[in-house]
């Protein structure tokens, strides 16, 4: 929305008036963009929570929450929230006290510094980098880190095999990831998020949006199967699986640690499906009225930001419906689809694009 | 002292102190996790150098391939973190001498300067830049890290078969 870039312009001006030097402003703006961006996260969390289980619920044949304020259970995650903090931080004796601290930290930053490069609407970006989406990519790959060093430091054999497996799964599934979102960037010509989505715009034969899912479809299909990967959900919930390994890497964490590791997989579950909105499904593109009374700016923004969110939480609920509907993948299957399945695909498709953007461009 | 040479002597500090865990702990898990931060350092000094490419690939293939590999290799050796394991061989003396050359022969360079490691100002995005150079002046070298990579991937796969 223009008028937030006007925003932070008098704001600016405001304290320069005042003789403040320019580094306060500028430190004022980080931190309240900062905490609003935390405050989502959390709030974004508690409902995937919640949503989680009433999907399973339903899924299942039963209810889920239902009595915790109310109208089917909506505070049951604060309630959760509330006894996760009160409960009792243990830490093992023979535990690597630094490294085991260190570990969800690392995982929780890493998980926060992807909020930076998400097109929420029209002109609201954090920080429009022009490698916004190799700069997302990256920072994913510091969560196997931390994931490795809660795993090793927990001084135990279940926490141990998991980490690694999880470290084994998500470097597999990362180079698929790569691959498949080279399809859009190809088209579009750049790896900004805010330029990807603008060149989705228009429609073909006038009512079909210029999407790249519609030319990228089995880039989509091998994105979202990688992201999955990634987040450690089922199908590929080897990481975390809950009849084999307890709860794998993060058995020996109580309380607010176990939380920050909760908060983290939502919020990458968030990251993982806004990169995929981004690419694939057009961003914050929809259709919009002007509002009487809003300049048209606002209102395209507002418009803007509620597509996404619809977007981004429609690619949760399929996230989330997947998890309660598959099997879990043996460790070995998981390990031949990335390298023999998924990897050539994405190789494909990358040289199909190649091809046609060459010959018919 | 502008804001960004505060900014840069901030990270190099981070960047030296973890290096310096790295080669002096004693505990070699703490040391991989030291190395992360360093990597992380040095991709912070690249972004102050306008290198943002640079900076991302840093992180992804040296944090997100290259510790872990680390980290692997250290938690299938068995017994490394017990307390006899050594972690500084004997030849103390000899490396600290060689560390003191490369330090003089870097201070030397640095204050006499290099005219060809100096960025033009207001240089355009390094991406599509970096891209066309590796495909066109650079295409040879290119080539022969592709078949680098590739040595490689054959050795692991031939090292890891069952026989």
């Amino acid at each position: 929305m223009i008028t937030f870039a006007k925003l932070v312009e008098q704001f600016y001006a405001l304290t320069a008036a005042w003789g403040l030097p320019w580094l306060v402003p500028t430190l004022v703006v980080m931190t309240v963009v900062v905490g609003v961006v935390v405050a989502y996260i959390a709030v974004a969390s508690m409902f995937m929570i919640w949503w989680e289980r009433k999907i399973s619920a339903h899924i299942q044949v039963r209810f889920g929450p239902m009595r915790v304020g109310g109208w089917h259970g909506w505070a049951q995650s604060i309630a959760d929230g509330i006894k996760l903090l009160l409960k009792e931080d243990i830490i093992p004796a023979r535990a690597d006290k630094v490294v085991f601290v260190l570990a969800p930290m690392v995982v929780f930053a890493a998980a926060l510094a992807s909020y930076v490069t998400i097109p929420w609407a029209p002109g609201l970006i954090v920080r429009d980098l022009n490698i916004g989406l190799l700069y997302m990519v990256s920072i994913s790959s510091l969560v196997v880190v931390g994931i490795i060093m809660a795993g090793w430091s927990s001084n135990n054999k279940y926490a141990t095999l998991g980490a690694m497996r999880s470290a084994a799964q998500a470097v597999s599934y990362e180079v698929p990831l790569v691959l498949s979102i080279l399809g859009p960037v190809m088209i579009a010509g750049t790896m900004s998020m805010g330029r990807l989505v603008e060149a989705q715009g228009g429609t073909w034969f006038g009512f079909l949006p210029r999407w790249f899912v519609f030319p990228q479809a089995v880039a989509f299909l091998v994105y979202f199967i990688c992201a999955l990967a990634e987040c450690n959900r089922l199908p590929f919930d080897i990481p975390e699986a809950e009849s084999e390994l307890v709860a794998g890497f993060h058995v020996e964490y109580s309380g607010m640690r176990f939380a920050i590791f909760f908060l983290a997989e939502y919020a990458n579950m968030f990251v993982v499906a806004a990169i995929a909105t981004t690419l694939f499904l057009g961003g914050w593109r929809g259709p919009w009225i002007p509002i009487p009374g809003l300049p048209p700016e606002v209102a395209h923004g507002l418009f803007g930001l509620v597509w996404f969110q619809l977007k981004c939480y429609f690619l949760i609920f399929v996230m989330m419906w997947l998890r309660w509907t598959l099997n879990r993948l043996r460790v070995d299957q998981l390990m031949d689809f990335a390298w023999k399945v998924l990897l050539p695909i994405a190789f494909a498709n990358l040289i199909v694009t190649g091809l046609v953007l060459t010959l018919w461009r | 002292m502008t804001l960004s040479l505060g900014i840069f002597y901030l990270v190099a500090a981070f960047t030296v102190w973890a290096a310096a865990v790295v080669v002096l702990g004693r505990n070699i898990v703490r040391a991989a996790v030291a190395l992360i931060f360093s990597f992380c350092g040095v991709a912070a000094l690249y972004v102050l150098l306008d290198a943002e490419f640079l900076a991302a690939v840093q992180v992804l293939i040296y944090v997100g391939g290259i510790t872990i590999l680390l980290l692997f290799a250290i938690m299938l050796t068995t017994r490394i973190s017990s307390a006899t394991a050594r972690v500084i061989n004997d030849q103390v003396v000899l490396s600290a001498i060689a560390a003191a050359g490369l330090l003089g022969g870097l201070i030397y360079a640095t204050n006499r300067g290099i005219a060809a490691l100096v960025a033009p100002p207001n240089f355009p995005e390094t991406t599509p830049f970096l891209g066309r150079a590796l495909l066109t002046t650079y295409a040879l070298p290119f080539e022969a890290v592709s078949i680098l990579l590739l040595a490689g991937m054959v050795g692991a796969i031939i090292l890891a078969r069952k026989e």
